[in-house]
């Protein structure tokens, strides 16, 4: 293909190994990330057929779905069993699996251990340009650095661990364009809620989404990295966001990042990376940036979004009947009657963690909020849970630790946590959290759990008050700009 | 994988749009490091309610789920297909998923086939009102078909590639390991050009 291309197609183009007269092409793939809970029967695969990891220098293996957040070592350094036999087995198949297979393994007590999209970054192993894959569909994340990364099955992870390829068709590409500016008090997190509410759960199945304009251009890598990571809500499999100078000055002198020559050469190439001058896109949408508010979620699918100054729709306000039929059903589980005020609703949990949100600006963000303040008697239980050891260190250098465990909340260990529960970190049934993660669904985070999504500073908010709130009432306006 | 051509049976009416893999499979069930034994947790918040569709006896033993829009979104667990294939469910039809879910189903020879909403509305009144005979949907790969007890025939689209696989049973990796002259003159050239693509050993 000549003439102008996109991001994603000159991506694409430099990883065809081979083209299928189908359609199909074999893609090679540069970096792979492992975690515990997708690849135990991916490597059981291997061992049944007699086959190989291909290239382990291009594959990490990072436990974090399971791992308890709190302390996994008592004082003389010996591990503190974990009490659930299974989550402690599957953790162990990854500790055995990572060596047997000569894989690069991050321990469960190491600093550098995290949740792998925060880990992945945070270490230069996560680079624009390159593809990446995981057992999980979080691995968008990785586009906020302008990678092609994308979740993939077990039987996928099985397939990269033994080819380091892929078999795929390429996908549609999808422009979002933001022009304007956000306002004060909403966050990347407020932003990506608002796309997802544009253009549904579905808006972007069979598609790869890149972020264009000035608000991306402005916004932090961590920001970045929140606003690809939630591009699966909206059904595309893989956000970009091209990289460009803050991109290249977070990489620089990270553990696994390119050094020296290999540096300079690296940054030529990645200055290369953006979507040509007229390249079209397959889909457009385009948002103004001065209609997105401090958002939050209502409903059991990220696309139920509404600015929290808004109230619960009505289902028979959606002009799709199976929409309402949704609506309904969602508002039933949620507990919520139609035309109540967002901030007439109470939170007894609050969750500030998770891929989406757990990174160094995320805790500042919610720090900013917590400063001086306690949280709501009504509030049963807060916690806080460091993406990274990295980024909990770097809290606790900042002082943000004492922050959080004075306004009554926990400082925990790294790890995905409450996000899904599948280690100790559940909410009660029939409760509701506040919630900095990115799935909403019937039970994610416990068995009749009710999950209301924002952002950091409003997961905040919400501990201080004890409702879904605006954050722009707490902060005073020079705080806010 | 077993080779996959035709599937023919009873067909559970269930509809509903953005069923999520956590819906599928809760997270609780993926603590496992076998593929087997997860049709036990598969749809439990569901079926945890007392007349639900998957326990509804007009329904039992049914090869095929109809569902809505977007189905297998969220999660890219694969659990999610070893869940529906333990259970009993060989074949979705549904006006469409998510990426990472059908792909997820073919590797494991559940079909997830496409039909427009039209389809589907009729499909699930054909499951509820033909549910006492045996058969009242089939599925033929080959001729890429739907059809009812009713004569109703609905044609669909699958990716060649798929297709030949399921038919097949064949072995993805197997297929992709042919490749391995291109894979590795792909390598040499990456080292050559972009040596630094190899991550650096230390860590922090």
């Amino acid at each position: 293909m000549t003439g102008p291309k996109t991001l994603y197609q000159k991506i694409w183009d430099t990883h065809v190994v081979e083209r299928r007269d189908d359609g199909t092409a074999i893609l090679y793939i540069d970096r792979h990330l492992v975690h515990e809970v997708t690849s135990p029967q991916a490597f059981e695969g291997l061992r049944a057929a007699g086959r190989k990891v291909r290239r382990p220098d291009l594959t990490l293996a990072v436990p974090d779905h399971n791992l308890p957040t709190t302390a996994r070592r008592d004082e003389n350094g010996a591990r503190i069993p974990i009490a659930d036999p299974e989550s402690a087995a599957q953790l162990a198949a990854l500790e055995s699996n990572a060596p047997e297979f000569g894989i690069r393994y991050i321990g469960d007590a190491d600093a550098e251990q995290g949740i792998v999209h925060v880990v992945g970054p945070e270490q230069g192993f996560s680079l624009p340009g390159t593809t990446i894959v995981c057992g999980d569909s979080h691995t968008a994340c990785h586009g906020g650095l302008g990678a092609l990364a994308f979740g993939i099955g077990t039987s996928e992870v099985e397939h990269v661990l033994a080819t380091q390829t892929l078999q795929l068709k390429q996908s549609k590409s999808m422009e979002i364009r933001v022009d304007g500016e956000l306002s004060a008090g909403v966050t990347p997190k407020d932003l990506i809620l608002h796309i997802i509410g544009v253009i549904g759960a579905a808006g972007g199945n069979g598609h790869v989404i890149e972020y264009r304009g000035q608000v991306f251009k402005e916004m932090s890598i961590d920001g970045r990295l929140t606003i690809s990571n939630m591009s699966i809500e909206a059904g595309a499999r893989a956000g970009l966001i091209a990289p460009d100078e803050k991109t290249i000055a977070y990489l620089k002198g990270r553990p696994m990042a390119p050094r020296g020559a290999d540096w300079d050469a690296a940054e030529d190439y990645w200055r290369t990376l953006q979507s040509d001058e007229g390249a079209v896109f397959d889909k457009s949408v385009h948002i103004d940036a001065g209609d997105v508010a401090p958002t939050v979620t209502w409903g059991t699918s990220p696309e139920d979004v509404v600015p929290v100054t808004g109230k619960v729709p009505d289902p028979e306000s959606f002009a799709d009947p199976a929409k309402q039929e949704a609506a309904r059903q969602s508002l039933a589980y949620m507990g919520l009657e139609p035309g109540t005020a967002m901030q007439d609703i109470e939170v007894e949990n609050i969750f500030i963690g998770s891929c989406t949100n757990s990174r160094i600006e995320d805790l500042r963000a919610a720090a900013a909020i917590l400063k001086g303040r306690r949280k709501a008697g009504n509030v049963k239980w807060g916690i806080v849970v460091p993406g990274s050891g990295l980024v909990k260190r770097q809290a606790e250098a900042e002082g943000l630790d004492v922050i959080f465990t004075d306004a009554g909340l926990e400082w925990r260990e790294p790890g995905c946590s409450a996000c899904l529960g599948m280690n100790p970190d559940k909410v009660p049934a029939g409760e509701r959290c506040a919630s900095t993660s990115n799935r909403n669904f019937v039970g994610r985070q416990g068995p009749g759990a009710r999950t209301h999504l924002l952002s950091p500073a409003m997961a905040a908010a919400a501990a201080v008050t004890g409702r879904l709130s605006d954050v722009r009432k707490i902060l005073s306006q020079k705080e806010l700009t | 994988m077993k080779p996959v051509s035709h599937i023919s049976g009873k067909a559970i009416p269930f509809g509903a749009k953005n069923i999520d893999t956590d819906i599928i499979i809760p997270a609780r069930w993926l603590k496992t490091i076998s593929r087997e034994g997860l049709g036990k947790g598969a749809f439990e918040s569901i079926r945890s309610q007392d007349g639900n569709i998957f326990d509804d006896p007009r329904f039992s033993g049914a090869p095929i789920l109809i569902a809505g829009d977007n189905f297998g979104c969220g999660s890219s667990r694969e659990h999610a297909a070893w869940a529906m294939a333990d259970f009993g469910i060989q074949a979705v039809i549904a006006p469409s998923y998510s990426d990472i879910f059908s792909g997820n189903a073919f590797k494991n020879g559940l079909l997830a086939i496409e039909l427009p909403q039209e389809a589907i509305d009729r499909l699930m009144q054909v499951a509820e009102d033909a549910a006492d005979e045996e058969e009242p949907v089939s599925i033929d790969l080959e001729s890429q078909t739907v059809t009812t007890v009713f004569q109703d025939r609905f044609a669909f689209e699958i990716d060649p590639f798929r297709k030949k696989c399921l038919l097949g049973g064949l072995d993805e990796i197997a297929i992709t390991l042919e490749s391995e002259g291109p894979i590795a003159d792909y390598e040499a050239k990456q080292a050559a050009d972009k040596p630094w693509l190899v991550p650096s050993s230390a860590m922090s």
